[in-house]
């Protein structure tokens, strides 16, 4: 409409989860700390590359300003999904965090070997949790200067 | 020298690679005031850099750091030159390597992604700021984030 109505921008985040109270309590955290941040869900790793590349019901997704990335999902697995979004010259400008309860050491590497931009672990506990959404928060979006909009060529 | 117990598993090491003497400083009291368990490593260019990284002549004995800060617009080899190669390097290229500039012109934002920085933070003119961001990168990658264990350097 007018340019005056844009009061702060929007964050758009893309959130792969396909466990519905991970993904609950990751959007009512993100909702807590920081209003200015729309998530949006991906169930699994075949809706998270559709939701990039815009296609079926989702060809009017926004380019996500960062990504949340589980490592293990149905039909896509996660680490499939970071290879695909890093081998692509234009998706494998979107910061992607790995979050997962893995902590093995195989999966660590892998994620970084594939390029994830860091990789986090989900914690058990709810308020962990919280305070780990709060960090995310307080460093990518405050701190972190994340790549623009601007469609790449 | 000894180390206390425990004191191998967390000491982290850090590697800055910046070309400012002030800003050197302003970052290793900024470090020594929020986490005593940093020890920073300073590369004053690229090709320093990249000799610490690879322990190249004097840095034979150089640690493998837990995380980069790296500064773009540097002498001898430029910053976007040394994360190239970083993220060129099969065993280099899982250290995070972090932008730390004080330019915050697009083309170098998009051009660090592009190249796998794992973050572009630009540098604050005001001191108090400056302070604030290296506390919250040592706080973020320090205790959240997952750092790849370290192994034995042959």
């Amino acid at each position: 409409m007018n340019a005056m109505a844009v009061e702060e921008k929007i964050t758009e985040v893309l959130l792969v989860e396909d466990n519905a109270g991970d993904a609950r309590l990751a959007q009512e955290a993100f909702r807590e700390v920081n209003r200015s941040i729309r998530l949006h869900l991906a169930a699994d790793g075949l809706e998270a590359m559709a939701f990039l590349r815009q296609e079926g019901a989702h060809l009017h997704a926004p380019r996500p300003d960062f990504i949340l990335l589980d490592l293990n999902l149905p039909k896509m697995d996660g680490r499939e999904v970071l290879r695909l979004i890093k081998a692509d010259q234009s998706l494998k400008l979107i910061p992607t965090i790995v979050l997962s309860s893995s902590e093995t050491d195989a999966d660590v590497l892998i994620s970084y070997q594939l390029q994830a931009n860091c990789y986090l672990r989900k914690p058990a506990q709810w308020d962990a949790f919280d305070s780990l959404v709060e960090s995310i928060n307080n460093f990518w979006l405050t701190k972190v200067k994340l790549p623009s909009q601007m469609p790449s060529g | 020298m000894t180390i206390n117990a425990g004191g191998a598993d967390t000491l982290k090491e850090v590697l800055l690679v910046e070309d400012s003497p002030g800003d050197v400083r302003l970052t290793r009291e900024a470090f020594r005031d929020f986490d005593q368990t940093v020890r920073l490593h300073v590369a004053i260019d690229g090709v320093d850099a990249m000799a610490f990284l690879r322990h190249e002549g004097l840095y034979a004995d150089a640690p493998r750091p837990d995380f980069i800060l790296l500064d773009l617009n540097l002498p001898r080899m430029d910053g976007r030159e040394v994360l190239a190669s970083i993220k060129k390097d099969e065993s280099l290229k899982t250290i995070p390597t972090i932008i730390l500039t004080t330019s915050d012109a697009e083309v170098d934002i998009a051009k660090s992604y592009q190249l796998q920085a794992n973050c572009y933070l630009v540098k604050p003119v005001q001191l108090t700021e400056f302070e604030n961001l290296i506390k919250s990168t040592s706080d973020f990658w320090l205790t959240k984030v997952k750092l790849k264990q370290q192994t034995q350097t042959r």
